[in-house]
């Protein structure tokens, strides 16, 4: 029961993290203000014989206070998120040394393909892996996210990205890990019987290893062609 | 379509005595209880029904508390089911993808809009506006026994071959739209027709409303000495009338596809389409369900603390401000759904405005109780709890309100929580609240307030120990709609946490018992109930519990707002709205026509 | 005056929208139906920009010529429904009722037309199924026809009541209302024609 993130293994995870404990003080803040509120005035104005409760219909400097605050604050958070959100999501902000990955969700399984020797996609050195994907470390890579069949979600909590994969749309997702490991896939959007098990794994490796990787998947699967 | 209303012979009389006929003979038990007319009987046969329905949505929930808190494990009593739904007692993925959807479909649309809506605005309205009726008793009539057919065909989808719908209450396509990714077809088919039809039953409710509020005030009942609770059910009703047949729309061309082949929202056309039209309906649709609570808690916390309501105008102002905002934040649900990420930017600020009149109402709630002389009768209490709950889940619609946090805590149980914190804690609340203080009024009776106070603290436990810990679940990365957390190592260490929550669910279920008891048992055994019990100054409170048939013996006439307690004026420390005063003059109203 | 006080809104009230409530109502609900369409109408202008290509040149598939005159044949029946209004408020109970027959007769031609072109366009194989194109024509068209069906029945019935006198020059608000309903149903027919079949 702990309102702290797990650590963050991706280069915006950071960001995001940050406005979330910003969020998280400021509503705290309005949350301790108003039960504390409530729970003095239930108390401290509970019904005692003979007594009266004051005839007053409000207050317009009260009204205009408590109109301003809030207003300046959400603003404030929004213009804040804005720039964050731009950076990970907005139109280019892919960058542009990312390694293109291709990633094909359909029940109830990943299908990532990996560009091969030349980086490139859509050319014949191409190979595909079923819910295994590896990544090197410090270098941005760039899904080329779809779906087969119905909306699924590509969701690794430890990066702090998730993007539903929509049939007929193919949309950029990018992400840069920061710390070689093994992470989980999640399908974050209901997509079937089998949601609960559409899962996959991402390895985070030094970069020559994953060189070796990517040397040793290209031929094993040319192989089983 | 409305066609001319017979008998309106005396035109004064005729158009606010709508059906005076009926006054001399006794109408037959049919005409009476079951096809009738008058607001009030269908008031309490919309509680009725939508009660039911709220027992069955929380049957379903026991059950994906049971699925969550114990995966994989035989349900106690559960091999009474099909073979179908749980084989051995143990539920199926495909049944538990049902059981979420139904338990929202059945929780929002069966469950508290009609109480809301169909409830508390039948039976207020007229009462608290001075009216005799509804402007159209027929078509209100009309508009229950729609609602009826509505929620048994949604039943029957249980029944139904390859199971019921199971893409969510939101009934996202292409996965609700293709049967062969689904396996799911007639379920799915029968849950469109059945909100098809009940959103009829919503359009011709609405219409009544918007112009019964209009037409039908008594003599001196302007429009800022209405009752918040009326304010607020007839911005609701507008909300209704215009959000509704968004969704019949989408929802018919949701079936098309499904039956005549058409390509909507196939790949073919366009997925996306689905969830703008949905949520051009859907979060319209989210203040329908706590607006009318807005309303009522008001009126409850002022009685309650013998206050008038602090800020009165900006109270109304709030209403008419969310009312707007909330048809322009509807892509909130989109933002990782590969909208126009620029748009995303755009909807997030709406968003975090609608906090602005959100704050001013829950400031001016806190104002109320200031310095007032507070009785803690039942429906105040959860008047309260409505409050500080409500306020939770708020505020954390400002996290997902947020583009970039929500990345990471879109469909994952933070979310659950924040809905259940406005849903429950906001809007089931607000109805607790409104049952316990309308029910005498409704069946001439009280409540038994022991019973009362032990449900309440009860469930205001419970529940808080039920949701309040999916925040963390959420924040932990766990996902809604899963069968089986367990699948994911990174979900395993928080299985504990869910059998928490499961055990405190069923408690909170059975708390729920209690209240049914206290309802059932107080309509026969509870000791008679006063005119005016609570001392509150609306009208409804001027005529006898239960009122009679055309509510007021003659056309009230009315010379102040409905929140003058404690006022200097007179002695008690409340002042009904008809009660004329040395000082008061008559609204011209009053003399008009003669 | 308190002959055709019917006609005013509710009397002993604070003032209202200063019409009758069944007037109010109708124009309330006819809010909710303009939503509808919208819905419709939207989905359609969305996915007709996002796939251009799953439309044809107006004109090819359907049949123009036939569904102006139907157009036209609508239009008509809104004057006729004009007419009975203007009947009905100078109390000549007759021509109301004729001028209703002539509005009920039009409105059916239209429904009859409508089913011989959907008749036509399934025959050439153009049906529902049929792409983008044929899943928006035939829910926009075909929900406008219900409507108009829907309005031909409510006429019929309000026909058969003037027929015996339901209506007097002091109360004749079913007529009002439904000509509402029947002019508003019209407006959404010249959008849909314009849309669906000229552009
Ligand atoms: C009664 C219903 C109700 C209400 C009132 C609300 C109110 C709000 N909701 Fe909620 N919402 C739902 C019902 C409701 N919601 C449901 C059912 C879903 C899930 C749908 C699904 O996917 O199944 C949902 C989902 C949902 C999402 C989508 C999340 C996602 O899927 O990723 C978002 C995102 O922005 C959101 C935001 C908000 C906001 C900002 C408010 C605001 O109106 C809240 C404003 C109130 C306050 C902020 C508190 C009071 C203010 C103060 C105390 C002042 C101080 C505050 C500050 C300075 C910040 N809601
Ligand atoms: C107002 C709406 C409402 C209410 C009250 C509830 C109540 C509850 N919900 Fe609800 N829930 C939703 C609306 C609601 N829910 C929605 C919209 C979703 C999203 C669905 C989706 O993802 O598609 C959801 C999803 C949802 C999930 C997520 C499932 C998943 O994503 O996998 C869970 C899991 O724990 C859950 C649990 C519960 C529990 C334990 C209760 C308990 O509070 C239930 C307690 C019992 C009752 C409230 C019944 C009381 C009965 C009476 C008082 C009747 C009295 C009778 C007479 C007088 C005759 N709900
Ligand atoms: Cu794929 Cu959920
Ligand atoms: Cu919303």
């Amino acid at each position: 029961m702990s309102w702290l993130l797990s650590p963050g293994a991706s280069t915006y995870a950071r960001d995001i993290d940050a406005i979330y404990y910003l969020i998280l003080v400021i509503t705290g803040l309005a949350f301790v203000i108003v039960e504390v509120g409530l729970i003095w005035f239930l108390f401290a104005y509970r019904s005692r014989p003979g007594r009266k409760a004051r005839y007053t219909h409000g207050n317009n400097t009260a009204e205009v206070i408590w109109t301003a605050i809030p207003a300046v604050v959400v603003v404030m958070i929004g213009i804040m998120s804005g720039s964050v959100w731009t950076h990970i999501k907005g139109h280019d902000s892919v960058p542009a040394d990312a390694i293109p990955i291709g990633m094909e969700a359909r029940q109830f399984e990943w299908h990532v393909t990996y560009p091969g020797a030349d980086g490139e996609l859509g050319t014949d050195d191409d190979f595909t892996v079923r819910n295994q994907l590896h990544i090197p470390v410090g270098r941005p890579v760039v899904l080329h996210l779809v779906a087969d069949d119905v909306i699924h979600s590509f969701f690794v909590p430890a990066f702090r990205v998730k993007q539903d994969a929509v049939p007929g749309m193919s949309i950029p997702v990018w992400f840069e890990a920061t710390t070689p490991g093994q992470y989980e896939i999640a399908c974050a959007e209901l997509c079937g019987l089998g949601h609960y098990r559409m899962r996959g794994m991402v390895t985070v490796h030094e970069p020559e290893a994953y060189e070796q990787w990517v040397r040793e998947a290209s031929t094993t699967v040319a192989a089983a062609r | 379509m409305t066609t001319p209303r017979a008998g309106t012979a005396a035109p004064h009389v005729g158009d606010l005595h709508p059906h005076d006929a009926v006054h001399d003979h006794e109408p037959s038990f049919l005409r009476k209880y079951i096809f009738a007319t008058d607001h009030k009987i269908i008031g309490i046969q919309f509680l009725i029904m939508s009660l039911a329905f709220l027992l069955v949505g929380g049957a379903l929930a026991m059950m994906i508390r049971w699925q969550l808190g114990y995966p994989g494990q035989a349900m106690p009593g559960g091999t009474v089911l099909p073979e179908t739904m749980a084989p051995g007692g143990v539920i199926a993925p495909e049944f538990y993808n049902s059981l979420v959807t139904m338990h929202g479909t059945f929780m929002v649309f069966f469950a508290i809009m009609p109480l809301l809506v169909g409830v508390f605005g039948n039976y207020l309205i007229p009462l608290k506006i001075g009216a005799p009726d509804m402007a159209f008793p027929r078509l209100n009539m009309a508009s229950f026994w729609i609602a009826v057919p509505a929620g048994i065909i949604m039943i029957f989808g249980f029944f139904a071959e390859g199971g019921h719908a199971g893409a969510g209450w939101t009934a996202y396509a292409p996965l609700s739209a293709s049967p062969e990714h689904s396996g799911v077809s007639l379920g799915q088919q029968l849950w469109c027709v059945s909100l098809i039809v009940l959103g009829l039953s919503s359009i011709l409710g609405a219409t009544n409303y918007i112009t019964t509020i209009i037409n039908m005030r008594a003599p001196g009942m302007t429009w800022f000495r209405l009752p918040l609770s009326i304010w607020a059910l007839f911005v609701t009703a507008v909300l209704v009338l215009l959000a509704i047949p968004i969704l019949s729309g989408a929802v018919i061309m949701l079936l098309f596809d499904q039956t005549i082949g058409t390509h909507f929202f196939l790949r073919a056309g366009e997925p996306l389409l689905w969830q703008h039209l949905f949520w051009y309906f859907g979060h319209p649709e989210v203040y329908i369900l706590i607006l009318p609570a807005f309303g009522m808690v008001s009126d409850i916390i002022a009685n309650g603390s013998r206050k008038p309501i602090f800020g009165y105008n900006s109270m109304v102002f709030a209403i008419l401000a969310i009312a707007f905002l909330g048809w322009i934040v509807w892509g909130h649900h989109m933002f990782q759904s590969g909208m126009n990420p620029t748009l995303g930017t755009s909807f997030m600020i709406s968003t975090m405005l609608i906090a602005v009149p959100s704050a001013i109402k829950v400031f001016n709630w806190l104002g109320t109780l200031w310095q007032g002389n507070i009785r803690f009768t039942v429906p105040m209490l959860h008047a309260c709890a409505f409050v500080s709950m409500f306020v939770i889940g708020g505020l954390s619609g400002v996290f997902m309100a947020s583009t970039p946090v929500d990345i990471f805590i879109h469909d994952t149980y933070f979310i659950v929580a924040h809905l259940h914190y406005v849903l429950f804690g906001g809007s089931l609340f607000a109805i607790f609240a409104g049952i316990t203080y309308w029910y005498p009024k409704m069946f001439g009776r009280m409540m038994s307030r022991r019973w009362g106070l032990i449900h309440f603290w009860l469930t205001f436990v419970a529940y808080n120990l039920v949701f309040f810990p999916m925040h963390n679940l959420g924040l932990g990365g766990h996902m809604r709609r899963i069968y089986d957390p367990n699948q994911y190592e990174f979900l395993q260490p928080l299985q504990g946490l869910n059998e928490m929550i499961s055990i405190s669910a069923f408690v909170l279920f059975t708390a729920q018992l209690i209240f049914a008891a206290n309802f059932i048992l107080s309509w026969f055994k509870g000791e008679k109930a006063p005119m005016n019990p609570w001392e509150d100054n609306s009208l409804e409170w001027t005529v006898p519990s239960p009122p009679p048939h055309g509510n007021f013996a003659a056309t009230p006439v009315v010379y102040r707002g409905p929140y003058e307690y404690s006022s200097p004026e007179v002695e008690q420390d409340f002042l009904p709205q008809t009660l004329r005063l040395p000082t008061d003059r008559p609204p011209a109203a009053a003399s008009a026509g003669d | 005056m308190a002959r055709s006080a019917v006609m005013r809104p509710p009397v002993l009230a604070e003032p209202g929208a200063g019409v009758y409530n069944e007037k109010l109502g109708i124009w309330v609900f006819l809010g909710s139906e303009v939503m509808f369409f919208t819905a419709l109408i939207g989905a359609y202008i969305i996915l007709r920009t996002a796939h251009p290509g799953a439309w044809q040149e107006p004109g090819e598939m359907l049949n123009v010529p036939i569904t102006a005159f139907n157009t036209f044949l609508l239009i008509c029946s809104s004057v006729t429904m004009v007419k009975a209004f203007a009947a009905i408020q100078e109390g000549r109970q007759k021509h109301l009722t004729l001028w209703l027959l002539a509005t009920v007769l039009i409105g059916a031609s239209f429904v009859g037309v409508q089913a011989y072109e959907y008749a036509e366009l399934i025959h050439k194989g153009f049906v529902p199924s049929e792409g983008l194109y044929g899943s928006t024509f035939y829910t926009m068209t075909g929900f406008h026809g219900f409507h108009v069906s829907v309005g031909v029945l409510c006429l019929i019935f309000v026909t058969f009541r003037a027929w015996r006198g339901g209506y007097t020059a002091e109360d004749h608000r079913g007529v009002e209302v439904i000509g509402l309903y029947w002019h508003f149903v019209d407006l959404v027919w010249i959008i849909l024609f314009t849309i669906v079949y000229l552009i």
